[in-house]
């Protein structure tokens, strides 16, 4: 019998929550898993991200909310009988047992007989290609190989639930990007759930099915990794989906109109003024942030015309070559800075005039705080 | 010449650094005032002293025999003398364990976080700062047959008769104890705080019960920092002199080496017999020492993950 994941049918998070002291690291998470999804937990650091798969995997006792395995409660169950697999950030090997041993550990714990620990250790380690490191100590191997004897140790039980917790961020670029392959053909070969938490959009972005994106201890948006990247939901969203360009404004004309949200507005920021297109509730007028993409910004041609309005002139500051493309910093007159990505170089010191479509320019509300968060919660829960 | 030309060239690097690359360099310097104390301190008055042993008194000579080698003979054959190894061992072996092994779960309490922690620490480790003289005292007051202690358990009924609890072994037990234990918490608690506590997570997670992941995963990693704990503690205890004077029974039951040595020294005034007890003294402890570093080099001993 090959390695599997552990069956289940759903995982449901209600209204769960964590303080310490005062501080409410975690608060209101609704989130329903289904078997076999991928799931990023997406957050600067002190989001609470790590808190929230701390309390799943029952390292961290809950002060709010159920955890619930198909209608079972899990979170009064204690950590070493709740069976979810987990992957450490710093690893946490057993420095004082070869690498058999500590992917044995686990089998050992649940007392199979020896025949059976032996073949599934075997096995573990076959999945992800360390035969012939079986025998060495961790302190023996390289940071990705310690990294693959981890995730053997976790998927080795053959758990209902993976949890991971930001597991590349202590690797070199490379083999980063080598890891994460292998980290989705696991979850696609062995059919496993796995809850993965990073504060690397693009790492998110890549392996899940669906991200949850956190601040401040609270959900700010539940998607599929098209959907967020696509229609962020307010502004902290949008800032984590690549939109580098955030500008503090304020609505001078339109305005989300009916609540659809998708209204036309002109917002100034500074001296410039630039014509998008409304999310959320970004008010007639008011405070608002505005988001461009640098890739949705363009150089313009001398005397080629400014799209929809959208012109802004402003002095480039530095030229980054980034192989097909170059990243450019282009600072206005008013001081605000602007991120571009170009096919074509310009140099240093040039005057540029730069352009962007309305549909491509986003308003935000400036607050952040507000409905957004309660009306996450309830498609969360109609997601599922 | 051409056994010349086969050589490697040389180095074309100045001398300084080539004597830098083996470790000779300016900071030797910083090594003279250890050595001035080390050979003034320790090493002449040793040397000294081993010398003392090999010019045994005419007494002891008469009595036992055996040339220069007559303090030794005299060590071994007089059991008055010999027996006090023993005596010192079943203090200090005993004391030394205890002071361990009791050390391991309060280290591990006080790891977490909890109120009072502090309070708890700082109650634990100030005996340190008493002094052996001063615990005695203390003891002596305390438990003695006129002691708060005795006197308590007399008024409330629980005894008929004064406790016998100092003035013999169990005094000295308890004076070792009390000055031996806070070092053995310090240092297991130093050496508990530079495990990774993600081990204890990860071994949760793994299915593993508080005694599973005790014995699995703190222990074999503690287990070469509480050998050497081990080993200082019980030097510690081995050379108790003034609790075994103060709060024991010095003629009878804690008849320890240190005593014996004084004894030479102080009352028969046979300075090469105190120093062949001396010299004996160091010689079981270092044995003592060999067999626990024997089995800690058996242990792993790399890196336990934690900041340590």
């Amino acid at each position: 019998m090959a390695i599997t994941a552990g069956t289940f049918s759903s995982l449901e998070l209600r209204d769960v929550g964590r303080s310490f002291g005062g501080h409410q690291a975690l608060a209101g998470l609704d989130l329903t898993v289904r078997a076999g999804e991928f799931i990023a937990l997406l957050g600067p650091s002190g989001c609470g991200k790590s808190t929230a798969l701390n309390c799943l995997a029952g390292l961290l006792p809950l002060t709010h909310g159920q955890i619930l395995l198909d209608g079972r409660r899990v979170d009064t169950v204690p950590s070493e009988k709740r069976g979810f697999g987990m992957v450490f950030q710093s690893y946490a090997l057993f420095p004082h047992l070869t690498v058999e041993k500590n992917v044995a550990f686990g089998l050992q714990m649940r007392g199979l007989p020896r025949a059976e620990v032996a073949r599934r250790v075997a096995e573990a380690i076959g999945l992800v290609k360390l035969q012939e490191h079986a025998k060495k100590l961790p302190g023996q191997l390289s940071g990705g190989q310690q990294q693959r004897v981890a995730i053997a140790r976790a998927v080795v039980l053959e758990p209902s639930l993976v949890l991971m917790d930001e597991p590349l961020s202590n690797l070199d670029a490379k083999l980063r990007l080598d890891m994460r392959t292998e980290i989705r053909r696991l979850h696609q070969e062995l059919g496993l759930t796995t809850i993965y938490v990073t504060h690397d959009q693009e790492e998110a972005l890549s392996l899940a099915d669906r991200l949850v994106v956190l601040r401040e201890g609270r959900v700010q948006q539940i998607g599929t990794p098209d959907d967020l990247y696509d229609h962020p939901r307010n502004w902290h969203v949008a800032d984590f989906m690549g939109y580098r360009n955030i500008l503090a404004g304020d609505v001078v004309r339109g305005g989300a109109g009916g609540g659809e949200g998708a209204g036309a507005a002109t917002v100034r920021v500074g001296a410039l003024t630039l014509h998008g297109r409304t999310v959320g509730e970004a008010g007639a007028a008011g405070e608002v942030r505005v988001a461009v993409r640098p890739d949705d910004l363009t150089v313009l041609a001398p005397g080629q015309e400014p799209r929809d309005g959208n012109a802004v002139e402003g002095v480039v500051a530095v030229v980054e070559y980034h192989g097909r493309e170059f990243a450019v910093v282009v600072q206005t007159a008013d001081g605000t800075t602007l991120h571009v990505r170009t096919p074509v170089a310009p140099a240093v010191g040039e005057t540029v005039r730069l352009t962007a479509a309305a549909e491509r320019v986003l308003v935000f509300p400036a607050d952040l705080t507000s409905a957004p968060a309660a009306a996450e919660r309830a498609e969360a829960v109609t997601a599922a | 010449m051409t056994a010349f030309a086969e050589r490697p060239a040389r180095s074309t690097a100045s001398l300084r650094h080539r004597l830098a690359e083996r470790g000779i360099d300016s900071s030797l310097w910083l090594m003279v005032p250890a050595l001035v104390f080390a050979l003034a301190l320790f090493v002449y008055p040793f040397s000294y002293g081993i010398g003392l042993t090999f010019q045994p008194s005419l007494a002891t000579q008469e009595q036992w025999g055996g040339g220069v080698l007559a303090n030794y003979v005299a060590f071994f054959r007089d059991p008055f003398v010999f027996d006090s190894i023993w005596i010192t061992m079943r203090l200090a072996l005993p004391a030394a364990l205890f002071n361990v092994v009791a050390s391991i779960p309060v280290a591990m309490v006080l790891r977490r976080k909890f109120r009072f922690k502090r309070l708890m620490t700082s109650v634990l480790v100030l005996p340190i700062t008493l002094g052996t003289v001063l615990t005695a005292q203390g003891l002596l007051i305390f438990a003695g047959r006129q002691g708060w202690l005795n006197r308590f358990l007399l008024a409330t009924g629980l005894v008929d008769q004064p406790v016998q609890l100092v003035n013999n072994y169990t005094g000295v037990m308890f004076s070792l104890i009390i000055t031996g234990f806070p070092f053995a918490f310090l240092l297991v608690s130093s050496y508990l705080s530079g495990i990774d506590p993600s081990l204890d997570s990860a071994a949760r997670t793994l299915g593993a019960g508080w005694w599973q992941r005790f014995r699995r995963i703190t222990l074999p990693l503690l287990a070469p920092g509480l050998a050497t704990t081990f080993i200082l503690t019980f030097v510690l205890a081995f050379s108790v002199f003034p609790s075994a004077r103060l709060v024991g029974d010095a003629m009878g039951s804690t008849r320890v080496m240190s005593l014996m040595a004084f004894r030479a020294f102080g009352e028969q005034n046979d300075y090469a017999m105190a120093s062949t007890i001396a010299l004996m003294m160091g010689v079981v402890e270092l044995l003592v020492v060999a067999v626990v570093l024997a089995w800690r080099s058996l242990l792993y001993k790399g890196s336990t993950g934690g900041k340590g």
